[in-house]
Protein backbone atom coordinates (compact mmCIF):
# COMPACT_ATOMS: atom_id res chain seq x y z
CA UNK A 1 0.00 0.00 0.00
CA UNK A 2 2.64 2.36 0.71
CA UNK A 3 5.19 1.41 -1.93
CA UNK A 4 2.01 1.77 -4.62
CA UNK A 5 1.33 5.19 -3.10
CA UNK A 6 4.90 6.13 -3.14
CA UNK A 7 4.43 5.17 -7.18
CA UNK A 8 1.79 7.36 -7.70
CA UNK A 9 2.92 10.15 -5.70
CA UNK A 10 6.47 9.78 -7.96
CA UNK A 11 4.13 9.41 -11.26
CA UNK A 12 1.96 13.10 -10.09
CA UNK A 13 5.65 14.68 -9.40
CA UNK A 14 6.49 14.03 -12.56
CA UNK A 15 3.66 15.10 -14.29
CA UNK A 16 4.44 18.71 -12.43
CA UNK A 17 7.71 18.43 -13.40
CA UNK A 18 6.90 17.27 -17.09
CA UNK A 19 3.72 18.57 -18.62
CA UNK A 20 5.13 22.32 -19.30
CA UNK A 21 8.20 20.99 -21.09
CA UNK A 22 7.55 18.42 -22.59
CA UNK A 23 3.24 18.72 -23.52
CA UNK A 24 2.23 22.43 -23.49
CA UNK A 25 2.92 23.94 -26.66
CA UNK A 26 4.93 27.34 -25.61
CA UNK A 27 3.25 29.36 -28.33
CA UNK A 28 -0.17 28.93 -26.64
CA UNK A 29 1.11 31.10 -24.13
CA UNK A 30 0.34 34.81 -24.75
CA UNK A 31 3.21 37.19 -24.50
CA UNK A 32 1.37 38.83 -21.02
CA UNK A 33 1.32 35.46 -19.51
CA UNK A 34 5.44 35.31 -20.93
CA UNK A 35 5.99 38.58 -19.19
CA UNK A 36 3.76 37.69 -16.50
CA UNK A 37 5.83 34.53 -15.70
CA UNK A 38 9.75 36.68 -15.06
CA UNK A 39 8.01 37.23 -11.75
CA UNK A 40 7.74 33.30 -11.09
CA UNK A 41 11.22 32.88 -8.72
CA UNK A 42 10.34 35.83 -7.09
CA UNK A 43 6.13 35.10 -7.01
CA UNK A 44 6.97 31.36 -5.25
CA UNK A 45 10.78 31.53 -3.21
CA UNK A 46 9.19 33.59 -0.42
CA UNK A 47 6.45 30.88 0.19
CA UNK A 48 9.62 28.72 1.32
CA UNK A 49 11.47 31.94 2.96
CA UNK A 50 8.81 32.99 5.01
CA UNK A 51 7.17 29.68 6.65
CA UNK A 52 10.77 28.61 7.29
CA UNK A 53 11.66 31.41 9.33
CA UNK A 54 8.34 33.14 10.92
CA UNK A 55 7.08 29.49 11.68
CA UNK A 56 8.51 26.86 14.08
CA UNK A 57 8.15 23.07 13.98
CA UNK A 58 5.32 22.90 15.85
CA UNK A 59 3.33 25.08 13.09
CA UNK A 60 3.21 28.38 15.05
CA UNK A 61 4.54 32.01 14.86
CA UNK A 62 7.57 32.85 16.60
CA UNK A 63 8.41 35.24 18.69
CA UNK A 64 9.41 38.68 17.52
CA UNK A 65 12.66 37.72 19.24
CA UNK A 66 13.94 34.15 17.57
CA UNK A 67 17.39 34.28 16.21
CA UNK A 68 15.68 33.05 13.15
CA UNK A 69 14.79 36.31 12.42
CA UNK A 70 18.10 38.01 13.28
CA UNK A 71 19.62 35.58 10.72
CA UNK A 72 17.77 36.18 8.01
CA UNK A 73 18.36 39.67 8.53
CA UNK A 74 22.30 39.19 8.11
CA UNK A 75 21.75 36.98 5.64
CA UNK A 76 19.56 39.47 3.77
CA UNK A 77 22.38 42.21 4.17
CA UNK A 78 25.34 40.11 3.65
CA UNK A 79 23.74 38.71 0.59
CA UNK A 80 22.49 42.13 -0.55
CA UNK A 81 26.32 43.51 -0.54
CA UNK A 82 28.51 40.19 -1.14
CA UNK A 83 26.26 39.14 -4.25
CA UNK A 84 27.81 35.74 -2.95
CA UNK A 85 26.00 32.51 -2.29
CA UNK A 86 28.14 30.66 -0.11
CA UNK A 87 28.66 33.87 2.40
CA UNK A 88 24.55 34.64 2.30
CA UNK A 89 23.38 31.34 3.73
CA UNK A 90 26.93 30.91 5.90
CA UNK A 91 26.31 34.76 7.49
CA UNK A 92 22.95 33.55 8.53
CA UNK A 93 23.66 30.36 9.96
CA UNK A 94 26.19 31.66 11.72
CA UNK A 95 25.12 34.63 13.26
CA UNK A 96 21.85 32.00 14.26
CA UNK A 97 24.59 29.53 16.00
CA UNK A 98 25.98 32.58 17.97
CA UNK A 99 22.75 33.64 19.19
CA UNK A 100 21.81 30.38 20.42
CA UNK A 101 25.11 28.88 21.58
CA UNK A 102 26.68 31.60 23.13
CA UNK A 103 23.74 33.87 24.83
CA UNK B 1 29.76 30.85 -26.93
CA UNK B 2 29.97 27.86 -24.66
CA UNK B 3 30.64 24.44 -25.08
CA UNK B 4 28.51 21.14 -23.68
CA UNK B 5 31.17 20.55 -21.37
CA UNK B 6 31.58 24.52 -20.09
CA UNK B 7 28.17 24.05 -19.75
CA UNK B 8 27.76 21.55 -17.66
CA UNK B 9 30.10 22.89 -15.37
CA UNK B 10 28.92 26.14 -14.97
CA UNK B 11 25.69 24.33 -14.29
CA UNK B 12 27.10 22.57 -11.80
CA UNK B 13 29.39 25.43 -9.91
CA UNK B 14 26.12 27.27 -9.77
CA UNK B 15 24.77 25.07 -7.39
CA UNK B 16 27.68 23.81 -5.63
CA UNK B 17 26.76 26.55 -2.74
CA UNK B 18 23.28 25.47 -2.60
CA UNK B 19 25.00 22.25 -1.14
CA UNK B 20 24.65 23.95 2.37
CA UNK B 21 21.28 23.57 2.76
CA UNK B 22 20.88 20.53 0.45
CA UNK B 23 23.21 18.18 2.80
CA UNK B 24 21.78 18.81 5.74
CA UNK B 25 18.19 18.44 4.33
CA UNK B 26 19.00 15.24 2.80
CA UNK B 27 20.44 14.36 5.93
CA UNK B 28 16.85 15.03 7.86
CA UNK B 29 14.66 13.74 5.30
CA UNK B 30 16.53 10.41 5.43
CA UNK B 31 16.57 10.16 9.60
CA UNK B 32 13.38 11.33 10.03
CA UNK B 33 11.52 8.79 7.89
CA UNK B 34 13.73 5.91 9.82
CA UNK B 35 12.80 7.29 12.69
CA UNK B 36 8.94 7.29 11.94
CA UNK B 37 9.68 3.66 11.55
CA UNK B 38 9.84 3.08 7.87
CA UNK B 39 11.94 0.80 6.54
CA UNK B 40 15.72 2.23 5.17
CA UNK B 41 14.71 0.92 1.90
CA UNK B 42 11.52 2.51 1.07
CA UNK B 43 12.52 6.05 2.74
CA UNK B 44 15.74 5.69 0.32
CA UNK B 45 13.29 4.83 -3.11
CA UNK B 46 11.02 7.74 -2.37
CA UNK B 47 14.03 10.00 -2.96
CA UNK B 48 14.47 8.24 -6.31
CA UNK B 49 10.75 8.14 -7.44
CA UNK B 50 9.40 11.81 -5.64
CA UNK B 51 12.62 13.24 -5.63
CA UNK B 52 11.39 16.36 -3.95
CA UNK B 53 12.31 17.24 -0.06
CA UNK B 54 9.64 18.89 1.44
CA UNK B 55 7.30 16.82 -0.33
CA UNK B 56 9.01 13.18 0.90
CA UNK B 57 8.98 14.54 4.77
CA UNK B 58 5.24 15.58 4.32
CA UNK B 59 4.19 11.84 3.31
CA UNK B 60 5.97 10.05 5.37
CA UNK B 61 4.86 12.22 8.35
CA UNK B 62 1.67 12.54 7.59
CA UNK B 63 1.23 8.14 6.97
CA UNK B 64 3.04 7.83 10.22
CA UNK B 65 0.48 10.22 11.54
CA UNK B 66 -2.45 7.77 10.29
CA UNK B 67 -3.85 10.05 7.68
CA UNK B 68 -5.19 8.31 4.37
CA UNK B 69 -2.74 7.16 1.34
CA UNK B 70 -5.04 9.21 -0.57
CA UNK B 71 -4.51 12.44 1.77
CA UNK B 72 -0.82 11.86 1.75
CA UNK B 73 -0.42 11.58 -2.06
CA UNK B 74 -2.94 14.49 -3.05
CA UNK B 75 -0.45 16.87 -0.61
CA UNK B 76 2.36 15.62 -2.62
CA UNK B 77 0.72 16.27 -5.91
CA UNK B 78 -0.04 20.24 -4.30
CA UNK B 79 3.12 20.70 -2.57
CA UNK B 80 5.07 19.63 -6.08
CA UNK B 81 2.76 21.84 -8.44
CA UNK B 82 5.08 24.64 -8.13
CA UNK B 83 7.18 22.45 -10.74
CA UNK B 84 4.44 23.69 -13.42
CA UNK B 85 5.60 27.04 -13.23
CA UNK B 86 9.46 26.31 -13.25
CA UNK B 87 8.44 24.16 -16.44
CA UNK B 88 6.48 27.06 -18.08
CA UNK B 89 9.54 29.47 -17.38
CA UNK B 90 11.53 26.89 -18.77
CA UNK B 91 10.27 25.55 -21.75
CA UNK B 92 11.29 28.86 -23.67
CA UNK B 93 14.84 27.43 -23.48
CA UNK B 94 14.02 23.90 -24.01
CA UNK B 95 12.09 24.40 -26.93
CA UNK B 96 13.95 22.80 -29.48
CA UNK B 97 15.16 19.62 -28.03
CA UNK B 98 13.29 16.29 -28.81
CA UNK B 99 10.22 15.14 -26.98
CA UNK B 100 12.25 12.31 -25.63
CA UNK B 101 15.06 14.71 -24.32
CA UNK B 102 12.72 17.04 -22.98
CA UNK B 103 11.06 13.90 -21.24
CA UNK B 104 14.39 12.91 -19.72
CA UNK B 105 15.56 16.62 -18.64
CA UNK B 106 12.13 17.13 -17.03
CA UNK B 107 13.48 14.91 -14.28
CA UNK B 108 16.12 17.25 -13.21
CA UNK B 109 13.83 20.40 -12.95
CA UNK B 110 13.99 20.97 -9.30
CA UNK B 111 13.98 24.59 -7.08
CA UNK B 112 17.57 25.40 -7.21
CA UNK B 113 18.26 23.98 -10.29
CA UNK B 114 15.68 25.85 -11.92
CA UNK B 115 16.65 29.07 -10.12
CA UNK B 116 20.08 29.00 -10.97
CA UNK B 117 19.81 27.80 -14.29
CA UNK B 118 17.23 30.09 -15.45
CA UNK B 119 19.40 33.42 -14.41
CA UNK B 120 22.08 31.87 -16.63
CA UNK B 121 19.70 31.47 -19.32
CA UNK B 122 18.20 34.86 -18.99
CA UNK B 123 21.75 36.11 -19.65
CA UNK B 124 22.57 33.73 -22.44
CA UNK B 125 19.69 33.55 -24.40
CA UNK B 126 21.30 32.62 -27.76
CA UNK B 127 23.33 29.74 -26.78
CA UNK B 128 22.82 26.46 -28.63
CA UNK B 129 23.17 23.83 -25.82
CA UNK B 130 21.58 25.64 -23.06
CA UNK B 131 20.00 22.38 -21.41
CA UNK B 132 23.67 21.27 -20.31
CA UNK B 133 23.55 23.92 -17.84
CA UNK B 134 20.22 22.44 -16.54
CA UNK B 135 21.75 19.18 -16.82
CA UNK B 136 24.74 20.57 -15.26
CA UNK B 137 22.85 22.05 -12.06
CA UNK B 138 19.80 19.50 -11.75
CA UNK B 139 22.71 16.61 -12.26
CA UNK B 140 24.57 17.91 -9.46
CA UNK B 141 21.00 18.70 -6.93
CA UNK B 142 20.25 14.70 -8.27
CA UNK B 143 23.46 13.36 -6.88
CA UNK B 144 23.70 15.02 -3.92
CA UNK B 145 20.10 14.69 -2.57
CA UNK B 146 20.73 10.61 -3.55
CA UNK B 147 23.92 10.49 -1.15
CA UNK B 148 22.91 12.87 1.53
CA UNK B 149 19.16 11.11 2.16
CA UNK B 150 21.46 7.99 2.01
CA UNK B 151 23.44 9.34 5.19
CA UNK B 152 20.67 10.19 7.05
CA UNK B 153 19.20 6.61 6.73
CA UNK B 154 22.53 5.18 8.20
CA UNK B 155 22.93 7.85 10.75
CA UNK B 156 19.42 7.81 11.91
CA UNK B 157 18.71 9.27 15.02
CA UNK B 158 22.37 10.15 15.58
CA UNK B 159 21.49 13.62 13.71
CA UNK B 160 21.18 16.47 16.03
CA UNK B 161 17.27 18.42 15.76
CA UNK B 162 18.81 21.49 17.99
CA UNK B 163 21.40 22.83 15.67
CA UNK B 164 19.03 24.20 13.43
CA UNK B 165 20.22 23.04 10.57
CA UNK B 166 16.33 23.16 9.26
CA UNK B 167 17.07 26.59 8.87
CA UNK B 168 19.67 26.09 5.74
CA UNK B 169 16.80 25.93 3.67
CA UNK B 170 15.24 29.26 3.81
CA UNK B 171 18.53 30.83 3.50
CA UNK B 172 19.26 29.17 0.58
CA UNK B 173 16.37 30.75 -1.13
CA UNK B 174 17.42 34.20 0.40
CA UNK B 175 20.44 33.57 -1.32
CA UNK B 176 18.74 32.89 -4.54
CA UNK B 177 15.97 36.13 -4.47
CA UNK B 178 18.18 38.52 -2.91
CA UNK B 179 19.35 40.61 -5.61
CA UNK B 180 15.74 40.83 -6.78
CA UNK B 181 15.34 43.25 -3.49
CA UNK B 182 16.71 46.01 -5.69
CA UNK B 183 13.93 46.33 -8.07
CA UNK B 184 10.87 47.58 -6.40
CA UNK B 185 8.24 45.55 -8.81
CA UNK B 186 9.99 42.63 -7.39
CA UNK B 187 9.74 43.57 -3.93
CA UNK B 188 6.00 43.80 -4.05
CA UNK B 189 5.36 40.56 -5.22
CA UNK B 190 7.71 38.91 -3.19
CA UNK B 191 6.20 40.46 -0.51
CA UNK B 192 3.05 39.50 -1.55
CA UNK B 193 3.98 36.09 -1.52
CA UNK B 194 5.32 35.92 1.73
CA UNK B 195 2.38 37.04 3.58
CA UNK B 196 0.28 35.06 1.84
CA UNK B 197 2.41 31.72 2.79
CA UNK B 198 1.99 32.91 6.28
CA UNK B 199 -1.67 33.69 5.93
CA UNK B 200 -3.11 30.32 4.39
CA UNK B 201 -0.34 28.05 6.32
CA UNK B 202 -2.33 26.31 7.50
CA UNK B 203 -4.67 25.48 4.40
CA UNK B 204 -5.08 21.55 3.44
CA UNK B 205 -2.80 20.06 1.83
CA UNK B 206 0.17 22.52 2.36
CA UNK B 207 -1.48 24.06 -0.65
CA UNK B 208 -0.17 27.87 0.70
CA UNK B 209 2.96 26.30 -1.27
CA UNK B 210 1.20 27.45 -4.17
CA UNK B 211 -1.83 29.29 -3.38
CA UNK B 212 0.73 32.55 -2.29
CA UNK B 213 2.81 32.05 -5.58
CA UNK B 214 -0.85 32.24 -7.54
CA UNK B 215 -1.94 35.52 -5.72
CA UNK B 216 1.58 37.17 -5.93
CA UNK B 217 1.92 36.06 -9.69
CA UNK B 218 -1.95 37.94 -10.36
CA UNK B 219 -0.33 40.43 -8.30
CA UNK B 220 2.52 40.94 -10.83
CA UNK B 221 0.24 40.98 -13.80
CA UNK B 222 -0.96 44.03 -11.91
CA UNK B 223 2.41 45.82 -11.43
CA UNK B 224 2.67 45.40 -15.19
CA UNK B 225 -0.09 46.93 -15.86
CA UNK B 226 0.27 49.81 -13.69
CA UNK B 227 4.09 50.10 -15.43
CA UNK B 228 2.69 50.64 -18.89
Amino acid sequence: MTWSSIIIAGIITYFTRMTMVALVDRDLLGEKIKAVLAYVPSAVFPAIIFPGIFINDYGTFIEMNDPKIFGAIVAILVGYFSRNVIATILSGLFSYWIIIFLL
Amino acid sequence: MFTKKQLLTKGLLSVAPHMFSVIPFGIVCGAIGIELGFSPILVYAMSIIIFGGASQIVFLQLLSGGASTLIAVTSVGVINSRHLLYGAVLSEYLDKLSFVKKLLISYLVVDQGFAESNKFFQKNKNEPYLHYHLLGSGGTLWIFWQLSTLSGIILGSFVPEEIGLKFAVPLTFIAIVVQDLKKLDHVIVMITCGLSSLLFFNAPFKSYIIISPIIALFVAALVLKLKK
